[in-house]
């Protein structure tokens, strides 16, 4: 199987110090690395025997993005059989991206989950005995992805995305009826009012490509949930973790009705911070629809900050809320250490078994006592559970990035079909294209989305 | 018990539009074949609409002729009026349609099959099939019966309604709307198929003991008018086209050059609105009577006014049924509801006042399959042997039937040959989306052929049917030599014409200069080929003439090829590349043994579909629904380690 796409991605995981490594595979691997690449030695690309590694700046725009190190390996002796460059990197989030940006710029495509792997595999690299390890891999990864994909998409982005495959899908289906009914549907004059419809889409489409490079699409965070009996001192908590109030604070529990989103960076690690209402028995319907949600979050949580008022004797609210959180990543708040203790760190340990992965710091939210030690130990955890997800976020990012761009594209094309006086049916094709893009971002199919469009809107003939 | 038993190749069952193609195909490749029908008088019938055609479905009817079918050289000779529709839209949605004089077209093809060598017409209600099996203990047991079913069905044979067999090695059922047919006009159920022609009751059962599903399906048609009681004054005429492009590639040009006959175009309005609405309840599908499933492209006159209450008229098409006859096909109201209602309704329309029904509109239901159970060849997974065609597959249109019925009918005959068998893919032509579609989606309504079916329909263009098609016909043998060589011909004149004006180059001299200006277009700077002038919008071939020196004298379809060809290069380029993506992954097979379970890493849905539809190779297993392109991957790895060898 001879791939004619070359892909790149982060073959390693990404982290605040190190080396990070992008892999780029395919017939184009040596023409991309050979126009990013300025080497000390001012030799071409092409000019390097494989297996050997080479010092040099990768640039872009004429201006100098890192100083890195290019492994080559020619085809057939390398990981997928392909042509292969490795660009080792000073590591470091932002780098990292903006190194696999430029090769993607310049004419790879984003790896799919597992598929140097898969390539490595169908070229025969791979023992066929490993083929059963590979296709869990693959699952394994897209399943991720596809789940990292649309929970990262910020809400108002997915609103607007729907919005836009709405009026491309209802239009579509106009034209492609009037095709096929001739005789009952007319497109006379049609074309002016489809520049009206297509040119705001194109126009917010390119904002939206423009701020995708700034990470605006995608919310780049773990998600972290706050959650813990009523009046523990979440609220707090997180004000002082925001340094300023949004949440209501009051003494009366309960007064959190719903989750609120904030955002907070500890370093290289950004936590969208979830405040839920108070998990209890709810007694009215506004806070039972909270008390509903903020288990939803807690099912997608990446993180856990479970808020324990030590002031206090642990409750059947607390019990709920432990066997909520049960086998997920948690650090216990033992807030309110500035009151007498009622209950012990190991008392409220004690409540989990110990191959959870939970841990525990003091606190007093009230006069803003233990926020460094709370960061560092955000750090440790994060990084030794492993639950760093900026690697997947900065996939789906670019991934958004590429199928924005794809439909920014094919609207540009329809608008230009319209300039020529192109004849109608050549207008859907570039509008389903961008259509198809556009589904990708928000993970669905378009499979008969216009044929049942076409009969329940327009009514055919016969 | 003593019966007529006789040996021949293949048997069709039903001798409607798939049926014919099918039989004919049959027996044109040299197979002995007998095809069945409840009457040699409604051979090729057309029981519903008076036209053939029309957006897409002209494409299909060009295919078939491409292919040596019948249908195009058929309606060639009968119609009364044609049209070429869409031509103010680009060349892919341009599409034929022509009006049929009814009876002509069914005596026509009666004529063709009645003089095919190697094909006897058959009176008959066909009853049973007949496995090798039941053949082997038909002499034992005098009565075909239950016994012990060894392995997977072989077709062997059917059996008619008088005891007689026909022993075979391939049958084709193209059972049509017949079926256990019923017709329903509102509280009047008749269990007929249609026009009271005899339904098959007996088949169904038959059918169901080989292990394959059937459904309920329905569809309707509008009523018949005896036109001296209709009012055309009051209506808007609707003629054919001046000069007529004739549907087969065969047919010369000049001998359709006919007198037309006009349609009629009036409305329904608010009165006729309100007279279906006061009577929902009388209609069997509003009154759940109706079981089957109804199309949602050909709605009957209450579902439009029920779906689309916004809309206070609804167009209505006055047709001719014949030239020999006054009943006319009143095209839009399609309707179940009982006869007074729908004199009541009628009567409202603009010119139908006075109207009087010859023939009420009614709707049919019947027996029909999913299609998911046949392989793209149109044969069933589970009967070697048995192919099926047409509306029983769960289509409607006449031309959805015929062309598969010629595909179907071809791989019978390839079958018993021990040749390959034809499967056309999506980017070979309409049939191919067709089938494609049929056997691979999930469908829920007789399934309607439709422009935007086709994700390559640039390239499928009804003028290029011969280009894309003729050569499988060639070698499949319903294609002579003589007509393959004119094809070849074509093919030679088009492309050097093309190579011809992309490498004569018109300078920037002062006869160029005012040409351009002549004609508005901006003046070149540089030397410029034809071809590039030929793109600009303001050019075609025609006008080019003028500055275009060695021009030879070449047919008009020529010429319509070398303009679209160069007019639309950037486009038609763009759908070949995606065409050869499409292309890698059809070409990877899956083997009919493969185990699903075995794939662990599959989706659990993934699964169930892969193991429902069985795909024949990777490219059809993609575009089932709930597939996703992970289990794709998937699969693909999982087959290039368990079958190496077939991979690579």
């Amino acid at each position: 199987m001879n791939s004619v796409e070359t892909i790149a991605a982060i073959a390693t995981g990404l982290s605040e110090s190190g080396i990070s490594i992008i892999r780029v595979s395919g017939p184009d691997a040596f023409s991309i690395a050979d126009k990013i690449f300025k080497s000390a030695d001012k030799k071409s690309v092409f000019d390097y025997e494989s297996h050997t590694i080479h010092y040099g700046f990768i640039v872009s725009n004429e201006e100098i993005i890192d100083e890195v190190i290019l492994n080559i390996m020619k085809s057939p002796r390398s990981y997928t059989t392909e042509d292969t460059v490795e660009i080792n990197c000073h590591g470091g989030i932002l780098i990292t991206k903006k190194i696999l940006d430029i090769v993607i710029q310049n004419g790879a495509r984003l790896a799919l989950p597992g598929e140097f792997t898969k390539r490595a595999f169908l070229n025969g690299r791979i023992d066929l005995t490993r083929a059963e390890a590979i296709m869990d891999v693959i699952s394994a990864d897209n399943d991720m992805a596809l789940k990292a994909s649309v929970k990262q998409l910020k809400g108002d982005i997915y609103k607007k995305i729907s919005l836009f495959r709405d009026t491309l899908l209802h239009e579509t289906a106009f034209i492609e009826s009037a095709l096929d009914d001739p005789e009952h549907i007319s497109l006379e004059g049609y074309s002016e009012k489809l520049y009206e419809k297509i040119d705001p889409i194109l126009k917010e489409l390119e904002k939206m490509e423009e701020s995708a490079a700034d990470g605006q699409i995608v919310k780049e965070g773990i998600l972290t949930v706050i959650t813990g009996k009523p009046n523990a001192g979440k609220s707090s908590f997180l004000n002082m973790l925001l340094g300023k109030e949004k949440a209501i604070v009051t003494d009366i529990a309960g007064t959190t009705r719903d989750a609120l989103e904030q955002h907070v960076r500890i370093g290289d690690i950004s936590l969208n911070l979830v405040d839920t209402a108070g998990i209890r028995t709810a007694k009215d319907e506004v806070e039972k629809i909270g008390v509903e949600i903020s288990k939803n979050y807690i099912d997608d949580a990446d993180l856990i900050l479970y808020v324990v008022d030590s002031s206090s004797k642990l409750d059947e609210n607390d019990q709920h809320i432990v066997d909520l959180i049960r086998n997920k990543n948690v650090i216990i708040i033992y807030n309110k250490s500035d009151l007498e203790p009622f209950i012990s760190e190991e008392e409220v340990l004690s409540e989990f078994s110990d191959e959870e992965n939970i841990d525990i710091i003091k606190i007093s939210a009230k006069e803003h006592i233990g926020l460094e030690g709370f960061e560092d130990m955000v750090k440790r955890f994060v990084f030794t559970n492993n639950i760093f997800s900026n690697n997947e976020i900065l996939i789906t990012n670019l991934r958004h990035k590429e199928k924005i761009h794809e439909a920014v594209e094919s609207l540009r094309l329809v608008k230009r079909s319209l300039d020529d006086g192109m004849p109608e049916d050549f207008l859907t094709i570039d509008m389903m294209s961008a259509y198809t893009s556009l589904g990708n971002i928000i993970g669905e199919e378009i499979s008969e989305d216009l044929v049942n469009e076409i009969f329940a809107k327009f009514c055919m003939g016969k | 018990m003593s019966r007529i038993r006789e040996k021949v190749d293949v048997c069709v069952v039903g001798a409607g539009h798939a049926g014919c193609e099918a039989a004919l195909a049959c027996a044109r490749l040299g197979l002995e074949t007998v095809i069945f029908t409840v009457s040699v008088d409604s051979i090729a019938l057309m029981p519903c609409n008076p036209n053939v055609g029309g957006s897409s479905k002209g494409h299909l009817v060009r295919e078939v002729d491409a292919l040596g079918g019948e249908m195009g050289k058929n309606i060639d000779k009968t119609f009364i009026q044609s049209k070429m529709l869409n031509v103010s839209k680009g060349p892919a949605v341009h599409s034929l349609r022509a009006q049929a004089d009814k009876a002509e077209y069914t005596r026509a093809m009666r004529k063709v099959l009645e003089n095919q060598d190697h094909l006897t017409i058959k009176q008959g209600e066909v009853t049973d099939l007949l496995t090798v099996e039941d053949i082997e203990h038909l002499d034992e047991q005098n009565n075909v019966s239950e016994y012990k079913k060894t392995s997977d069905p072989v077709i062997g044979g059917v059996k008619i309604y008088t005891g007689a067999v026909y022993e075979c090695k391939a049958v084709v059922l193209c059972t049509g709307t017949y079926l256990r047919a019923r017709c329903l006009c509102g509280e009047a159920i008749t269990y007929t198929g249609p026009n009271g022609l005899q339904p098959a009751n007996s088949l169904p059962d038959s059918i169901k003991k080989l292990g394959i599903e059937l459904r309920r399906f329905k569809t309707g048609t509008p009523a018949r008018m005896d036109k001296r009681t209709i009012d055309f004054s009051k209506m808007v005429p609707q003629y054919g086209d001046e000069r007529i492009i004739p549907f087969s590639f065969s047919t010369d040009p000049e001998s359709v050059q006919i007198d037309q006959v006009p349609c009629f175009l009036t409305y329904t309005n608010e009165e006729t609105h309100k007279i279906i609405r006061a009577n929902l309840d009388r209609s069997p599908i509003y009154a759940g009577v109706i079981e089957g499933t109804g199309p949602r492209y050909c709605p009957s006159i209450e579902d439009k006014v029920v779906k689309f209450p916004e809309k206070d008229k609804h167009q209505v098409f006055i047709e001719p049924e014949g030239l020999h006859t006054n009943e006319m096909y009143v095209g839009g109201m399609s309707s179940s509801l009982p006869e007074d209602v729908q004199l009541a309704m009628y009567r409202t329309v603009s010119g139908l006042e006075n109207c009087k029904i010859v023939r009420n509109a009614y709707a049919i239901e019947y027996d029909c399959i999913d299609a998911m159970q046949l392989y793209p060849t149109l044969e069933f997974k589970k009967v070697k042997g048995l192919f099926a065609g047409g509306q029983f597959n769960g289509s409607s249109g006449y031309e959805e039937a015929a062309a598969q019925g010629l595909i179907a009918g071809i791989n019978a005959a390839m079958q018993i040959k021990g040749k390959e068998p034809l499967i056309i893919d999506r980017s070979e032509g309409y049939i191919g989306v067709l089938i494609d579609d049929l056997v691979t989606k999930e469908s829920f309504e007789p399934y309607r052929m439709m422009t935007s079916r086709a994700e390559y329909r640039l390239l499928l263009r009804q003028d290029n049917a011969d280009l894309r098609l003729r050569k499988k016909g060639y070698e499949i043998g319903l294609i002579s030599d003589k007509q393959y060589e004119q094809l070849l011909k074509k093919e030679e004149m088009i492309s050097s014409e093309i190579e011809r004006l992309k490498t004569t180059i018109v300078g920037a001299n002062s006869r160029i200069g005012e040409f351009m200006e002549k004609h508005g277009s901006p003046a070149l700077r540089t030397g410029c080929s034809l071809a590039e002038l030929m793109c600009r919008p303001e050019f075609d071939y025609f006008s080019l003439a003028e500055i275009d020196d060695n021009r030879k004298d070449l047919p008009k379809e020529v010429i319509e090829q070398v303009e679209i060809e160069i007019k639309y290069e950037g486009y038609i380029k763009r759908q070949i590349s995606q065409v050869n993506s499409f292309k890698k992954m059809e070409s990877k097979k899956i083997p009919v043994d493969i185990d699903y379970d075995d794939v662990n890493s599959l989706r659990k849905e993934a699964r169930q579909k892969l193991k429902m539809f069985a795909p024949v190779n990777v490219g059809q297993a993609s575009r089932i629904s709930g597939v996703s392109p992970a289990d794709i991957s998937v699969l693909l790895v999982y087959l290039s380690s368990k079958y190496p060898d077939r991979q690579r």
